[in-house]
């Protein structure tokens, strides 16, 4: 079963199914009660935390709102139409999917590159597969304040090197084109580490005979990687695309929040303003309650969509070979 | 044969070119971080990349000065609490839903399923007026516990997990009339290791990168967690010392990085495990 994960919570790969156990029953205890109680725990913390403010979200999206005043009021579809409308907007969702599509494309076939590389019996295998997993351990917010000073115009390294080498000095977080770029790759890099542990359990999957059957049919490395290797990964490349997407949606707050702070500004808008930075500078620094909410529900249909189309296509569409 | 052989190896020699150039591209800006954490002074601002003598300095100015200590102790607090109350929840529920027969179950699982399409982010305005109106959480660890303790992955990891032992084993343990907690305790458990071990490296460093929710809601400066105090320290003290900055960072790294490290093992093979055929 293939499953999207929120933000930061990395769970089982799209291939782990296993219907053949599905169907097993395991009921063997009896007791009326006893499975509420055991189940009590996680559903009131659920109920609470995630079903009831999902529903006063959907509330809140009808009405102008200002939480911290406490005052509100009916409005209906205002909220929506005024959003669908705006430039700002349409801008802020535009940049987001293409922030989007970047890191997916570029952090899947980094990830999937070097693991397969790491995967190859060589000496020292295990020394580079550890280096390349473990910044699996930062965080936005880490990896954000690292690039900060790393592309410091004055005093990061990046522009010391290219002032000594090309007598360049970019002013990174001031040029719509480079701060995008660099919010792009320290997205990048910062996922590389999560992409990587999964490429590299799925590759060990991939039965040697396979491969080795391929080579005595003449294939050439770069072939049995495509035509055998890959099309067996297809369900593992599925579940990091949903994850990574549903990551850059949410995960890449942090990182914006400290490198680029939404700027800098490029047509209407910060060109690093993302749906979820958007989301809060209208929720708690303009603290238009109810504006935030509507755009909640629009990125929670996106979030549904995502997770309908992985389940639908998830587990139908790839599956390994025969 | 020898064209083949010398073939294979200019292959693997293309192999280590590539690996450790990537290696140290994806290493390079810790390593910087790292060098910049032991300079001071004019250096740290400099392109000097020689390694200093100042981390000691640098990282007691961030720990006490910018008051980073409290901050890692308060992410070490709420990381441990999240960690432990998602493994000790999600495997109830799942120990419910493989091991009993009871009304509504499959839509119960399907309620526990979708809370997976409502991450916090989306809810925070919401979950805002909830924690801090009506809860008054805001001064309180409760705010950045409580909301994260059930977890619907760790449910639905735990259940593939106990659905892939054999039923043989849960009939011995009731014909030997153990009950369901013993069950749990003794056998479930003890065969678990490495699925508690991979959940419980995910939790952890998820609950340590928490930014956004601890941003919003916490209102006491004395609970505020690392990756918010990050950012403070950048507004303290990133015009004058970012020495001191990168040792912030390079603290706040620490934790999750030996967490990582450690349950390693039990990572790998926690995922591995689901794969078998």
């Amino acid at each position: 079963m293939s499953l999207v994960q929120p933000t930061r919570k990395p769970a089982k790969n799209a291939a782990t199914d296993s219907p053949q156990h599905a169907g097993a029953s395991h009921a063997v205890f009896r007791g009326r009660w006893l499975p509420w109680l055991l189940l009590l725990p996680s559903l009131i913390v659920l109920a609470v935390f995630s079903y009831y403010p999902a529903l006063s979200t959907l509330r809140l999206s009808v009405f102008r709102a200002n939480i911290v005043i406490g005052n509100e009021q009916f409005v209906g579809v205002e909220n929506f139409v005024t959003l669908l409308r705006s430039p700002v907007y349409h801008q802020v969702i535009l940049q987001t999917l293409v922030f989007m599509a970047l890191v997916v494309s570029l952090g899947l076939i980094i990830a999937l590159g070097l693991a397969w590389l790491a995967s190859k019996p060589i000496a020292g295998a295990k020394f580079y597969r550890l280096m390349l997993i473990y910044p699996y351990a930062l965080s936005p917010a880490i990896a954000g304040t690292l690039w900060l000073f790393l592309f410091n115009p004055e005093v990061g390294a990046v522009n010391a090197l290219l002032g000594n080498l090309f007598d360049l000095k970019p002013r990174w977080l001031d040029n719509p084109v480079l701060a995008f770029g660099l919010v792009v790759a320290a997205t990048v890099w910062k996922g590389l580490g999560y992409n990587i542990v999964f490429y590299l359990a799925a590759i060990q999957t991939v039965p040697k005979e396979l491969t080795e059957a391929a080579e005595i049919d003449g294939a050439n490395g770069w072939q049995s990687f495509w035509r055998v290797v890959f099309p067996l990964l297809s369900p593992m490349t599925f579940f990091l695309v949903f994850t990574n997407i549903v990551s850059a949606l949410f995960d890449s707050f942090g990182l914006v929040d400290i490198l680029t702070r939404g700027g800098p500004v490029y047509g209407q808008t910060g060109i690093t303003t993302f749906l979820m930075y958007q989301l809060y500078q209208d929720g708690f620094r303009n603290f238009r309650s109810g504006a935030a909410a509507s755009q909640a529900v629009l990125m929670l249909m996106l979030v549904v969509c995502i997770v309908v189309l992985q389940f639908r296509y998830g587990n139908r569409k790839v599956h390994y070979g025969a | 044969m020898a064209l083949k052989f010398s073939k294979r190896r200019r292959g693997a020699l293309l192999t280590h070119l590539i690996l450790s150039v990537a290696v140290l591209l994806i290493a390079s800006p810790l390593l910087f971080a790292l060098i910049k954490a032991t300079q001071a002074g004019a250096q740290v601002v400099g392109p000097s990349l020689a390694v200093g003598r100042h981390f000691l300095d640098n990282a007691r100015v961030a720990w006490e000065g910018a008051g980073l200590g409290q901050y890692m102790v308060n992410s070490a607090i709420v990381a441990v609490c999240v960690t432990f109350g998602k493994t000790v929840l999600s495997l109830l529920a799942a120990l419910a839903f493989v091991y009993f027969r009871f009304p509504l179950k499959s839509l119960l699982f399907a309620a526990v399923l979708f809370t997976l399409a409502l991450p916090t982010e989306l809810l925070v305005v919401a979950l805002f007026d909830l924690v801090s109106g009506g809860l008054h959480w805001g001064n309180s660890y409760a705010a950045i516990i409580v909301p994260f303790l059930a977890s619907a992955t760790g449910t639905l990891l735990f259940r593939q997990h106990f659905m892939n032992i054999p039923a043989s084993l849960s009939d011995a343990a009731r014909i030997d009339g153990a009950g369901p907690l013993t069950f749990l305790s003794r056998i479930l458990i003890p065969m678990s290791w490495n699925t508690i071990g991979a959940l419980a490296v995910i939790q952890f460093v998820s609950a340590w990168d928490q930014y956004l929710w601890p941003l919003i809601i916490m209102q006491s400066e004395g609970k505020q967690v690392i990756q918010v105090g990050l950012s403070k320290l950048i507004d303290t003290e990133g015009q004058s010392s970012w020495g001191v900055v990168m040792a912030g960072a390079i603290l706040a790294i620490v934790p999750p990085m030996v967490v990582f490290t450690a349950l390693q093992e039990q990572f790998s093979k926690g995922f591995a495990l689901g794969q078998d055929k």
